[in-house]
């Protein structure tokens, strides 16, 4: 079963990703400046008191001690305590990774039809007319900033419109979609262009294909060629896409949400920053980092099954 | 396209790029014209504060009008560009020499040094980007410096898998087996044959990637974890500007202006770089 091979080998990196993942979230927080210790005791802390929380957190310890015992947590389940609201960070990220999700998958289906249908528009003649305004409207696009596009959109159509809240995640599906419809529209905006361009890529591929050729010298017409044979084959790199989407719009969604106020892990994120609660920041990282990888291992594991030709 | 009878994935001729990247020029060579110049264009000084003027929307005297404590927006916006400037220079050159160098040595020599390299580069590239530079700049302090480390520590990976690729089909070229043969030591051979073949890429590479460096630059400032006030840098200027966006929006629009250009120039050229790569042209 070369699928299962597969499966197992996939699953023997994921083990070794998974481990260097946990590596460099313990070595970030070890980079901060001063002493972890003294963060944790408060500013006015005793000497008394800071050594005795060094001990009681074992920070005393040396370094590969210190890591066994970081990843023992993980492994339990525990990726930390929150400074500043003196709670598990796994409680933190329960509370606030809502909106977030909310808003992938609102930007997912936003972004995903203008996508696919401007790709088939530019593969379909490359270098034509059409093509080239779309390569050249995506590489503009791509140079916005998207919290500038993001307060500049909540000025005009939130402010000056009045059609949609500026800030906030509302009540209810409904109000989830309309609180979140600016922020939606700004991440994809900016994601539209990254993705019709790799798809654009993707098709024209399959245009020199050698299926393609035996197509049309079995006398296919050029209609039939493009809908029955390369649109399917542009499934793939569709599903491939979203894997590559994931680290863009977790990124993506780390700024609109500041810019926007919704109380999820991009705000949850960037307020910890601000803050200095350092084993906030190593928790998101770690969730986000995992989060990718489990996608990106679920869309190749996905592409595989779908296609037999496919060994990676 | 009914007759042709392979679809070229072919780009659009000479003539057509040519244009673009002539335009992708003027707009970088003005924008570091207006940088240089800064000093002797901007009417004001950048920070000077002038509270009987503040919130004044654009007029004769002030272009771009002025932000909440009175500061010329123009002066600013010219005086940030410096800033940005720089920011995409600095932010791109550590990565892309520290890239190309492992790049070279990880696929012209392999074994141990590619094992590791690869390994990097998978972890790497695990953690989302901007997740990463974002947690390595608030570990490290908010600041232009931390930012520009956390670039290089997160982006040169990019670099090295770029030339590494390239290096190993330029490996086995007949005119590096050649000077092989000849007896030429391996740093010669890095050095003068497979880095001039390699570069290409990497320059067009290196010139997209400082749209997402100066994109990165400005949003960290807006979020308080790049350049820090009362400096001034568009992605600063904009973050002072989004409280009073309903009664000034002149503070904000014009620094996101700013960036669109100067992106849209590296963008454009980047692009224009890449197609004549594509179609074997060395840049």
């Amino acid at each position: 079963m070369p699928l299962l091979q597969l499966l197992v080998r996939r699953l023997l990196q994921l083990i070794g990703v998974l481990a260097g993942i946990s590596l460099v979230t313990f070595l970030l927080v070890h980079m901060a400046p001063g002493d972890p210790a003294r963060l944790l005791a408060g500013e006015r802390a005793s000497a008394e008191t800071v050594a005795a929380i060094r001990s009681q957190y074992g920070l005393d310890l040396p370094l590969w001690r210190q890591f066994l015992t970081y990843l023992a947590n993980l492994l339990s389940g525990d990726i930390g305590l929150s400074l500043r609201f003196q709670r598990p960070v796994i409680q933190l990220i329960e509370q606030f990774m809502w909106p977030t999700l909310f808003l992938t998958a609102y930007v997912l289906c936003l972004a995903i039809p203008p996508t696919v249908a401007l790709a088939i528009l530019g593969a379909r003649r490359p270098g034509g007319i059409a093509d080239q305004i779309i390569r050249l409207v995506g590489i503009a696009g791509l140079t916005i900033p998207v919290f500038w596009l993001g307060i500049m959109m909540s000025r005009f159509f939130g402010v000056s419109l009045g059609w949609f809240p500026v800030s906030g995640y509302g009540v209810g599906f409904t109000g989830h979609l309309h609180h979140l419809f600016l922020p939606a529209v700004s991440t994809a905006i900016w994601l539209v262009p990254v993705l019709t361009q790799s798809l654009r890529a993707a098709l024209i591929e399959k245009t020199a294909a050698d299926f393609v050729t035996a197509a049309r010298a079995q006398g296919a017409t050029e209609r039939q060629i493009f809908w029955q044979t390369m649109l399917p084959n542009a499934v793939l790199p569709t599903l491939n896409l979203l894997g590559v989407m994931v680290a863009f719009m977790i990124g993506g969604a780390v700024i609109v949400e500041t810019v926007y106020a919704v109380p999820g892990l991009g705000t949850l994120m960037v307020n910890a920053l601000l803050g200095r609660d350092y084993y906030v920041v190593q928790g998101l990282t770690l969730v986000f980092a995992v989060s990718t990888v489990l996608i990106t291992l679920t869309v190749d594991l996905l592409t595989a099954f779908i296609d037999p030709r496919v060994r990676l | 396209m009914a007759d042709t009878p392979a679809p070229a994935i072919a780009a659009p001729s000479v003539r057509t790029v040519t244009p673009v990247m002539l335009v992708a020029l003027s707009i970088l060579g003005g924008w570091l014209v207006l940088a240089l110049a800064a000093p002797v264009i901007a009417p004001y000084d950048p920070d000077a504060i002038d509270i009987l003027n503040m919130l004044s929307p654009p007029s004769a005297a002030h272009w771009f009008g002025t932000d909440q404590v009175g500061r010329d927006v123009f002066s600013r916006v010219l005086f940030a560009s410096r800033v940005d400037l720089l920011l995409c220079v600095a932010g791109v050159l550590p990565p892309l020499v520290i890239g190309t160098t492992i790049g070279l040595l990880s696929g012209y020599f392999g074994g141990l040094v590619d094992t590791v390299f690869m390994r990097i580069y998978d972890l790497t590239v695990a953690f989302p980007f901007f997740v990463l530079v974002l947690a390595i700049v608030g570990v490290l302090g908010p600041g232009l410096l931390n930012f520009i480390l956390a670039l290089t520590l997160v982006g040169w990976v990019s670099y090295a898998r770029l030339v590494r690729a390239q290096v190993l089909t330029i490996r086995e070229s007949e005119y590096i087996q050649a000077a092989r043969c000849l007896g030429y030591p391996p740093a010669a051979i890095l050095a003068h044959h497979v880095l001039p073949n390699a570069i290409g890429p990497v320059i067009a590479y290196a010139v997209s990637d400082a749209v997402l460096v100066m994109l990165a630059g400005a949003s960290f400032g807006f979020l308080g974890m790049g350049a820090q006030p009362p400096l001034a840098e568009w992605g600063v200027m904009i973050a002072d500007g989004q409280a009073f966006v309903q009664q000034a929006w002149w503070i904000c629009l014009f620094p996101g202006l700013a960036a669109i250009s100067l992106g849209l120039g590296f963008a454009l050229l980047g692009d224009g770089l890449g197609q004549l790569q594509r179609r074997g042209v060395t840049a």
